[in-house]
């Protein structure tokens, strides 16, 4: 672990200005000694900042500021990219991502990260104010897309990418074009069905109510003929198009030999239909118009619900295809060229600068530098890499300039098969059969033999009323509260997830999470915070402040830590220097002190006794990182440092438990740590398992999928393919935006205290399709009572089937399956959690 | 009562028009994006004759 302990300043700000003054106001992060904007008593890091701060201000949406606060720890800094973008004034890729209009103007679809807010919206919509040829700028926020019309005479698409840059949202070209194409043009052609059976559903029922009135008061025939047929041809639009989905769904799982809700929904459908047609053209008889039509209606938004729900899940491999760059500097005879990554080709030598993205896999071959691998180890702490070590594209670098000679480019990287490994995974992963699905089976069958039973039991009496009587049965054990049952209660409950923090992605999420199983968590920045801390503390207490004196100079994140545990730092510290990679030595009050690795220390000369030396033994083999301190070339305290735990970890890992999930860690850190950070949640030796690579990490999810549910919880790309294969990913706020992608439920929420309310939640969600599905059947076997006895007219028909549609509904969206989070965290562990249970 | 014949077919290509209206607005993207617009008009139009926000506005 020594050569993870030490690395140069990291962070935006180093040397002198490293001490953090104010934050800003808007953003929170430091604001940069000198670059301050001060408005007020406030104080921003940028023009944006106070901009978009005045204008909330202004406009009385200060509560952003404490919804954010509910929601998030500080945001992690922007990291600008020293990008050029001119791959995008390629033809080839400008011709992928948009095309010439009207004009002689350009546009183009790019793909932004980390646009999250209304101020995100305005920021890029502003573009044509910052980029002179810009015309106009649009963004969907769902899909994080936004669409940019330009004039190529006066602006290029590089430079406005770079403009983008500089606003802090990365820019990529958009892919999948046409799959989004589809899918945009699938949910188009459902609201257009919607409509048109919304709008026929209205116009039936008036009319119906005419034919009710005229069976209680009595109606001319010709009247009563003239509803019909107009009732008859405002139906059939409805019913061949908006219906037409229901026997298609029937029709492809009838030829596989499998039943799901279409089946009976199409011969409710079929048979009112048919039976109400013949009875018009006849002159005799019931027609049931009105309840065709107002089934289409309810099911197309029922399944249009659903649908909306599924929409990001295919752009997992798009994400994570935008974690390398798309250009990379190569080293020419000439000087550097910027080319774009396709044509880089083994033996090229690329120049990597600080803050930059490796763009292939390699070797160093100039320079020393940290590189931050947390890409591929889930590990936040720089490694140190020096003239041949081997490094990874997609991990970045963070303190000083490489030169790396390419050895593996794009697909064949350790980052490309690691999205081969998750859209692999994605793929096998089984569907699970539906509760709903599952009944639907057993549905149609006993409506099937229920029918039977009903013409023959009247068989004898009346021919015709035992036909009637048989329709009236089957159209009334349609199941469209059966169906709206588990659309409605899920896309609810996804709709309170979401305001709570929670972003569920799946409608089948909910059930795939019903029978508890093993649970797997990552453990760097899921149950630990991923910052070092002062866990302990061994020997002389008056050492403190000068560790604190001597540590203020350095921006290392153990610096940092050691400041926060034993500050304040009272300036006295002079002539300090850094040896990367191993510690700080300074004077403070007159007395040499060195502060740093084991190593470090003793090189540096100073005496450390048998003692401390067992003092630092024991610490390592804990799993916990030793800093050496030594005052006038003397050792005198040994300072612990480890991963912290989030104060929320404890109780949440034991609401999961109490679910009866079994939990277990899987992380990429040395075995020690991730046992002791096992025990202290007190999870089984067994199940806490260290230096897991993504591809073990994937073999432990699969071995254990035959045995039950398997939840993985992580927050890094190295979790992503782990993520995908479980049986539910949920991705932890903080993580890459590709885990978003990967996982199923994405937490915006830092820590595993949502997972343990998703739990809830989920739990509570399914009580409630439960409960729909009873109350569905309910209705459904009194219609039948009715509809075999003889007593089922339309106009029962016509009030039945809606009521037990609006019951589904009303029990769906008073459900609380999912709590706000100002409530969460009042009613975490008070009595009044029992209330919604 | 007979003007029901005629009063019926009217009211229903009324609505038929509105339907007509609907599957436009459908086909022209109005429903595609229904997150970000709402955040839209939080934000006042370009244009340097701004007018100040009135007050009291919450």
């Amino acid at each position: 672990m020594a050569s993870t302990e030490t690395a140069p300043t990291v962070g935006p700000a180093g040397g002198a200005s490293a001490l953090p003054s104010a934050a800003c106001a808007h953003c929170g992060l430091p604001v940069p000694t000198g670059r301050a904007r001060v408005s007020g008593e406030r104080a921003f890091c940028c023009e944006g900042c106070r901009t978009v701060h005045a204008l909330l201000h202004e406009y009385g949406l200060e509560r952003y500021y404490a919804l954010r606060a509910a929601g998030a720890a500080a945001p992690a800094p922007v990291r600008p990219r020293d990008r050029t973008h001119a791959e995008l004034d390629d033809p080839s890729v400008r011709a992928r991502i948009g095309g010439p209009l009207p004009g002689g103007l350009e546009s183009a679809e790019l793909y932004l990260e980390g646009v999250h807010c209304a101020a995100c919206v305005w920021l890029v919509e502003r573009l044509p104010r910052l980029v002179p040829g810009v015309v106009e700028a649009r963004l969907d926020l769902g899909r994080s897309r936004a669409t940019v019309v330009w004039d190529p005479a006066l602006a290029a698409l590089s430079g406005i990418a770079r403009a983008l840059d500089t606003l802090g949202y990365a820019p990529h070209p958009a892919r999948g074009r046409l799959e989004q194409d589809a899918r945009r043009r699938e949910e188009r052609a459902m609201l257009a069905r919607i409509g048109l059976a919304g709008a026929v559903a209205a116009n039936v029922m008036a009319i119906a109510f005419a034919l009710y009135g005229g069976l209680l008061h009595g109606m001319e025939p010709e009247f009563a003929a003239f509803f019909r047929w107009l009732s008859l041809g405002l139906t059939v639009p409805s019913f061949v198009w908006g219906g037409g989905v229901f026997f298609a769904g029937a029709w492809s799982a009838l030829r596989r030999g499998l039943l799901h809700m279409d089946v009976p929904i199409s011969v409710g459908l079929g048979a009112g239909f048919v039976h109400g047609a013949l009875a018009t053209v006849r002159g005799t008889g019931d027609v049931y118009f009105e309840t065709i039509t107002t089934l289409i209606f309810l099911l197309l938004s029922g399944r249009y619900l659903l649908r909306r729900q599924h929409r990001a899940a295919a752009d997992a491999t798009e994400l994570l295809a935008s974690l390398t760059p798309s250009a990379a500097r190569r080293l020419e005879a000439g000087g550097v060229r910027e080319v774009p990554l396709d044509a880089l080709v083994p033996g090229d030598r690329v120049e990597v600068r600080a803050g930059e993205v490796v763009p292939a896999d390699g070797w160093v071959c100039l320079g020393r530098s940290a590189l931050d691998l947390a890409l591929l180890s889930g590990e936040s702490r720089p490694v140190v890499v020096a003239p041949g070590d081997p490094v990874h594209a997609g991990t970045v670098n963070v303190s000083a300039r490489l030169e790396v000679t390419v050895e593996r480019t794009g697909d064949e990287t350790r980052v490309g098969r690691l999205v081969r490994l998750v859209d692999e995974q994605a793929r096998r992963r089984a569907p699970i059969a539906l509760v709903a699905d599952r009944l639907s089976g057993v549905f149609v069958a006993v409506v099937l033999a229920l029918a039977a039973v009903t013409v023959s039991l009247w068989w004898t009496t009346d021919r015709e009323r035992a036909v009637a009587h048989a329709v009236a049965l089957l159209i009334v054990t349609c199941p469209c509260a059966l169906a709206l049952a588990t659309p409605l209660a899920v896309s609810a409950a996804i709709g309170r997830a979401a305001r709570a923090g929670i972003l569920v992605k799946g409608a089948d999420v909910m059930e795939r999470l019903a029978r508890p199983g093993r649970m797997w968590l990552d453990k760097t920045g899921t149950l630990t915070t991923g910052r070092p801390a002062l866990v302990s503390w061994w020997g002389d207490p008056a050492a403190r402040p000068l560790v604190a004196a001597v540590e203020a100079h350095s921006a290392h994140p153990v610096a940092r830590a050691l400041v926060t545990a034993l500050g304040p730092d009272l300036g006295a510290a002079t002539t300090v220097t850094e040896e990367m990679g191993g510690g700080v030595e300074g004077h403070v009050a007159g007395r040499r002190v060195l502060v740093g690795s084991p190593r470090f220390v003793a090189d540096r000369g100073a005496r450390v006794a048998p003692v401390v030396v067992g003092e630092i033994t024991r610490l390592v083999e804990g799993g916990i990182t030793a800093v050496v301190v030594a005052v006038d070339g003397e050792a005198v305290a040994v300072a612990g440092l480890g991963d912290e735990l989030r104060p929320d970890a404890t109780s949440a890992v034991a609401r999961i438990r109490a679910h009866g999930w079994r939990v277990g860690i899987l992380s990429g850190d040395d075995p020690r740590v991730v046992t002791a950070v096992g025990r202290s949640l007190g999870l089984e030796a067994a199940l806490c398992r260290g230096m897991m690579s993504p591809e073990d990490k994937v073999h432990v999810i699969r071995s254990g999928a035959a045995q039950g549910a398997v939840v993985m919880v992580g927050d890094g790309v190295n979790d992503a393919a782990a993520l995908a294969a479980a049986t539910v990913g949920v991705g932890v706020h903080g993580g890459a935006e590709a885990v978003l992608a990967a996982a199923d439920v994405y937490v915006a929420r830092p820590g595993v205290a949502a997972v343990a309310e998703l739990l809830d939640g989920a739990e509570r969600t399914l009580r409630v399709i439960r409960r729909n599905l009873a109350l569905s059947l309910g209705y459904n076997a009194v219609a039948v009572t009715l509809a075999m006895g003889g007593h089922l007219d339309p106009v029962v028909a016509a009030i039945l089937m809606p009521l037990s549609s609006v019951t589904v509904i009303a029990s769906s969206f008073r459900a609380r399956t999912f709590r706000e989070p100002t409530a969460a965290h009042r009613a975490d562990g008070s009595p009044r959690s029992a209330r919604w249970r | 009562m007979a003007v029901m014949f005629v009063l019926l077919p009217v009211a229903l290509l009324f609505a038929a028009a509105a339907v007509v209206v609907f599957l436009w607005a459908v086909h022209a993207g109005q429903f595609d994006d229904l997150d970000t617009p709402p955040l839209r008009i939080l934000v006042e139009d370009d244009g340097d004759g701004m007018p100040p926000p009135p007050a009291g506005r919450a």
